[in-house]
């Protein structure tokens, strides 16, 4: 029985550390700017205009109900037919902050609509305006609220970037692909690729706690109850 | 010159008829106490003053400010009306410096420092300055409802609305309360409170208003009010109350 042999791997190591850092910027960027779409789109789902309410709901419906992939085609393979020319890196960006806009624009809608009337009643009484209303009475509890499964989705898109190896985006898995060819020790290859994805998804979900007991001083100072 | 003018202010919600032309008036620094079974409109009456229900027909002026539709003109008549709920409706994701900051803040533009300065200043008035940090669930109920009470007097309103506050406190923690609209009616404050705490308005109250079937049915001095019922409505919701 042959044994793994991880030596010719490690010795690509470079190959693979490019591959994680491009992993790491192109998940990081899309994570921000699909969050912004998020949450744009939750507001517009609950918006008085009906168009705005119809677009929004169209757009998280259309990209919750196709495959990734297909999403991600149609931009890298589609827009160039529409003239508009861009790069591999910048599709995969498009489509990945388009697909967490879709999905976090959901996860931000629930917690919206956890806003007890009674919050809204309180600020009205106050005198805010109904812009203040919507950002500080309900749009910030809300991204409290569903931070934890915001920050699941965050990494879901992290992990889903990997599918933009095929359209010869150099990122993680890509460069795993790169090396296994180059090597043909595909077990070892793909054992510590997938101790990679493991590790990033360990450190994600760290920086998210963090980032969320930065942006929610409650979480810091309460014992959240999940 | 009456800071609360209402005038055959009716509401119906659908075939309902909540409100069916109250007229009440009630002049700068009395404290009235609004009384009645469930559904007689006193809620919805209270509501109606501060605009957060739209009365279908009728005339109300608050503080100056007439009722009237658009944001602007409701936010000009509730920087001048403070509002306290029963279930306080503090925001739970900020501090009890930061809840009472906020209006100061976002509606009469003040500054950090000087907003800041209001919120212990009134925080102190209920004797709560030292949970300045702490957050809305690390309070017990009584001090989460004086809290409220805090936040509202931080616009410097002209006339406080309480819509039964002390409901969903246990009875211990009513009297803290209490003692606080107490003091803020000895202060001067026009107040309007929809309550169940008899003893006090009996105590408190310039004046008792019943509310019976959508209207006011008896009004009087305490003393008289409860002394001498005219009604026999009042006698009987008295008789079962007290």
């Amino acid at each position: 029985m042959p044994s793994l042999v991880f030596s010719d791997v490690w010795a690509q190591f470079d190959t693979l550390l490019s591959g994680l850092l491009q992993t790491v910027w192109i998940s990081a960027v899309a994570i921000v700017l699909g969050v912004v779409i998020g949450v744009l789109c939750a507001v517009a789902r609950s918006a008085r205009s009906r168009l705005l309410r119809v677009l929004a709901a169209g757009y998280v419906e259309g990209m919750r109900n196709t495959p990734f992939i297909v999403q991600l085609f149609l931009v890298f393979f589609g827009l160039p037919g529409l003239g508009i020319q861009i790069t591999a890196i910048q599709a995969g960006l498009i489509a990945l902050t388009l697909n967490l806009g879709a999905y976090s624009a959901e996860i931000i809608r629930a917690g919206i609509e956890a806003t007890h009337r009674s919050q809204i009643e309180a600020g009205a009484a106050l005198g805010l305006r109904r812009r203040d209303i919507l950002l500080h009475v309900v749009l910030l509890p809300a991204l409290e609220r569903v931070w934890p499964a915001l920050s699941s989705q965050f990494v879901l898109t992290m992990l889903a970037s990997s599918i933009l190896s095929q359209i010869s985006v150099e990122e993680l898995s890509s460069a795993g692909a790169l090396i296994d060819s180059r090597t043909y020790r595909s077990m070892e290859v793909y054992i510590i690729l997938a101790g990679f994805y493991l590790g990033l998804t360990m450190l994600f979900r760290l920086s998210f706690d963090l980032a969320g007991r930065f942006l929610f001083p409650r979480r810091r100072a309460v014992a959240v109850r999940r | 010159m009456p800071v609360v003018v209402a005038e055959d202010v009716r509401k119906s919600f659908g075939s309902l008829t909540v409100l069916d032309g109250v007229s009440l008036s009630v002049s700068e620094g009395e404290l009235i106490a609004v009384i009645g079974r469930s559904g007689s409109g006193k809620s919805t009456f209270l509501r109606c003053l501060n605009g957060l229900e739209t009365p279908d027909s009728g005339q109300i002026i608050v503080a100056g400010h007439a009722l009237a539709p658009g944001e602007e003109a409701l936010r000009a008549l509730r920087q001048d009306v403070g509002m306290v709920f029963q279930s306080y409706n503090l925001f739970p994701h900020l501090t009890v410096g930061k809840n009472i900051e906020l209006a100061p803040r976002l509606v009469k533009k003040i500054g950090k420092a000087e907003a800041a300065d209001i919120a212990r200043s009134v925080l102190a008035e209920v004797g709560l300055a030292e949970k300045y940090d702490a957050f809305p669930e690390q309070l017990s109920g009584g001090q989460q409802q004086r809290v409220a009470i805090a936040r509202s007097l931080a616009m410097r309103p002209k006339v406080m609305l309480f819509d039964e506050v002390t409901s969903a406190l246990d009875p211990e923690l009513t009297g803290e309360v209490l003692k606080v609209m107490e003091g803020l009616s000895r202060s001067g404050m026009t107040m309007l409170l929809v309550t169940h705490e008899m003893a006090f308005a009996r105590k408190a109250a310039s004046r008792v208003v019943y509310f019976h079937q959508g209207r006011i049915h008896e009004q009087g001095p305490p003393e008289e009010f409860f002394g001498a019922p005219k009604t026999p409505e009042l006698q009987q919701f008295l008789g079962a109350v007290l």
